[in-house]
């Protein structure tokens, strides 16, 4: 929670010296309020002032960065309890746990490691893996480091074990699961990870247990927390995460300002997909699945990304004249919008057909056909335009554009805009543009 | 330490509204059920009880659609080229409400016979929609409300380029009328005041803010559901309304869906992405506060009841 002018200005030196460029205290101290300038210019602020003034500026969800090889997870961060008041900020990461013991290790992690999915023009992956000391967890890490350079959790209680483990991994930023209050392992497992610099998940049955033992941890010299806020089913676990994020946010409670983790798939494979369903909407950090199925991590990566997607910026693909399937002069031309959904949709169905097109891309400030046009951002004028613009005529032998079904309707006024040219009404889903290519143009 | 857990307390809640009529309640359903009555935001049991859990609503066609996934066929099979056997299947599967959509082909005979013929298959409270083309959902309607009066249907869908007849009959034969705008929190509480202004009462009102897919839009709708329930609650009287929600239209017709063939390896088993592709998009909206949840596939229905069932333990 940032502190006002005053509050500020009471913990300078109020001394008016003006060493800091600024004729008195409370001039600095407001300058600082709106962050345009640094602490660091006045030289007389106390240690415990600085202290002060760094903590209300920390961010009320930390943020925690696990690193490996060049690749980089971030969790945390985040400000608002609806994505509408802002956004969500940084996507909850995504792992896959595996067991030390698994004769098939290696195999399972190199191809979860592999898998790659596209949705509109973005390619996702899995984040990193979960190890579970149920065996050799030295050998597995070594194991699993040979075929995967993403960032690693290990799970385990044994502090030596956890140790050696992480000596292997220097450098890296992994996080270590957990610091359990019920366990009493919270010191040993606080010195491992301050030693690796490790993240260390705490897990406690209550908040106010998991409170104790977040500042406990801290007070050892570890900053890097992640949550397990226990429950044992979707309400328990909704109605702990949502107060866990609300005293961050609200409260200001320093001692849950932590990104929290998520097994899906604690209570049944079965229940796996929509467990981590309501994990992404609901404010989990990491959350960690126990089963590769493409089917379910395919659907999981795009909910993520919906819902993290920020409300105010719509993804939009730059408008133009794009080429499908490479079109000759008396392809067809159709015309859509530049919301990225949009886009992605007639162009996959046009390039799985085999057909060519002509796919004019026209700038509606990255709505769907249906909404740009409600908005008056896709209308008969601007198609013209956007023909003339992009100077489609030049590229066509035959002067003929297929409009979205949804705005048949248009299709008499862009008559009378584009002199010339041969207006036809599409099919309204994109699924169905490969038939109508075949059937109706020819 | 014990921890002070913020608490909200609302000025406003969403009506509690009951859709289909027992005979003591002049209809003939087995049972009546009762959506929304919520004073907090969803399934914050810790700041006050949830009244009402949502309800599935399982969606069937008068005429056999033609365009629906493979898979829909598969699990539903025969059934499908008889509403009343569809019907029937449906309450077997965990139904709370029926859905039934009038065909453009049907006449005004066929549409009053076919939903009479399913509120004598079930005995479960049921909502009629027209075709989705003005003149023709009018024109089937009317006749299927007067024919129903009493039965408390809810009869859909009012949209701002056409609701006033079906608001007028809704009135006249003791229906209720499904409310729908294009993910807009303004449109929406533009048509529930056009259709109250009407004299629609207010329990007979159900909100659809319009679904988008997982992939295709969900975040939209989401958003705007929380904005809608955080109205109501703030006291906005006209979104304070249950809300309806059709991830099984939406995600069934997406490529994901209905593809199985010629799609990317990356995308897994066909019929395990189609239902978590309905499943996700409607536990995401369940999340946001939907009341009635409309679904297409047995194994969906299974998965989203089981869901509510947990979220109403805390």
């Amino acid at each position: 929670m940032a502190l006002s002018g005053i509050q500020i200005y009471k913990m300078l030196p109020q001394t008016n010296c003006k060493e800091c460029g600024f004729p008195t205290c409370l001039a600095f101290a407001m300058k600082l309020a709106a962050k345009q300038v640094e602490l660091g210019s006045c030289p007389y602020v106390s240690e415990a002032s600085k202290k002060q003034l760094a903590e209300s500026a920390a961010p009320p969800i930390r943020l925690i960065t696990l690193k490996a090889n060049g690749t980089e997870v971030k969790v945390g961060n985040e400000v608002v309890m609806f994505r509408h008041e802002k956004t969500f900020y940084n996507k909850p990461g995504l792992f896959l746990r595996v067991k030390a013991s698994d004769p098939d290790l290696a195999k399972k992690v190199a191809t979860a490691d592999a898998y790659k999915v596209n949705y509109v023009g973005m390619d996702f992956t899995l984040d990193g893996f979960a190890i579970e000391a149920d065996g050799d967890l030295v050998a597995a890490v070594k194991a699993v480091r040979d075929v995967t350079k993403r960032p690693l959790m290990l799970i385990g209680n044994d502090a030596a074990l956890l140790d050696s483990s992480l000596s292997l991994l220097a450098g890296e930023g992994t996080l270590i699961y957990a610091a359990d209050a019920e366990r009493s392992n919270y010191e040993a497992l606080t010195d491992v990870a301050k030693k690796h610099k490790a993240a260390l998940v705490v897990k406690a049955d209550s908040l106010d247990a998991l409170a104790d033992l977040t500042q406990k941890v801290q007070a050892k010299g570890v900053e890097d927390m992640v949550l397990d806020l226990g429950g044992k089913n979707l309400g328990e676990w909704l109605t702990r995460s949502t107060q866990a994020r609300k005293l961050a946010l609200k409260s200001n409670f320093k001692p849950l300002g932590y990104p929290t983790i998520f097994f899906a798939a604690q209570n049944g494979l079965d229940k796996e997909a929509v467990y981590a369903a309501q994990a992404i909407s609901k404010y989990a950090g990491f959350v960690v699945l126990d089963t590769f199925a493409p089917e379910m991590i395919y659907p999981l990566l795009v909910l993520r990304e919906n819902i993290y997607t920020d409300p105010q910026k719509p993804i939009q693909v730059q408008p133009g004249i794009y080429e499908i399937n490479s079109p000759k002069p008396d392809s067809p031309v159709l015309v859509t919008t530049n919301f990225s959904i949009t886009y992605f949709s007639v162009a996959n169905e046009v390039e799985g057909s085999g057909l060519p097109a002509w796919l004019l891309v026209t700038d509606a400030e990255g709505m769907s056909v249906l909404t740009a046009w409600a908005a008056g951002k896709f209308d008969a004028e601007r198609i013209a335009k956007a023909v003339k613009g992009f100077d489609v005529a030049s590229k066509v032998s035959k002067k003929r554009i297929v409009l979205p079904g949804h705005v048949a309707v248009l299709s008499g006024e862009l008559e009378e805009e584009l002199a010339g040219w041969e207006i036809r009404v599409g099919p309204r889903e994109a699924v169905d543009l490969p038939a109508f290519m075949k059937q109706v143009l020819n | 330490m014990p921890i002070e857990i913020p608490k909200d307390k609302w000025p406003g809640s969403i009506k509690a509204i009951t859709i289909g009529a027992t005979a003591a309640e002049g209809g003939t359903r087995a049972r009546s059920v009762i959506v929304g009555g919520q004073t907090t935001m969803p399934y914050l049991q810790y700041e006050a009880p949830t009244p009402n859990k949502p309800v599935i609503a399982i969606e069937i066609r008068s005429r056999k659609p033609e365009d629906w996934s493979a898979l829909l066929v598969e699990a539903w099979g025969a059934a499908m080229t008889d509403p009343a056997q569809w019907a029937h299947k449906a309450e077997e599967a965990g139904a709370d409400i029926i859905v039934l959509t009038l065909s453009v082909e049907d006449s005004v005979e066929d549409a009053v016979r076919v939903v009479k013929s399913v509120l004598g298959a079930t005995g479960l409270p049921l909502a009629v929609w027209g075709p989705g083309q003005a003149e023709k959902d009018n024109e089937l309607l009317v006749p299927v409300s007067e024919a129903t009066k009493g039965e408390k249907i809810l009869l859909g869908i009012c949209e701002d380029k056409n609701y006033r007849t079906i608001v007028a009959t809704a009135m006249a034969n003791s229906h209720l009328v499904q409310s729908r705008a294009p993910m807009d929190v303004n449109l929406s509480k533009q048509l529930n005041i056009l259709i109250s202004d009407m004299g629609m009462p207010k329990d007979r009102i159900i909100m659809d803010p319009t679904t988008g897919a997982l992939g295709y839009g969900i975040e939209y709708g989401y958003s705007v559901m929380e904005r809608l329930r955080l109205a109501a609650l703030q006291g906005d009287v006209m979104t304070q309304f249950p809300m309806l929600v059709t991830p099984g239209f939406e995600a069934w017709k997406t490529k994901e869906a209905k593809v199985g063939e010629g799609v990317p390896e990356a995308w897994g088993d066909w019929k395990n992405r189609s239902i978590n592709w309905e499943t996700l998009t409607a536990m995401s909206l369940v999340e946001s506060g939907a009341d009635i949840i409309v679904l297409r596939h047995p194994e969906s229905v299974k998965r989203i009841k089981e869901a509510i069932e947990e979220l109403m333990m805390a």
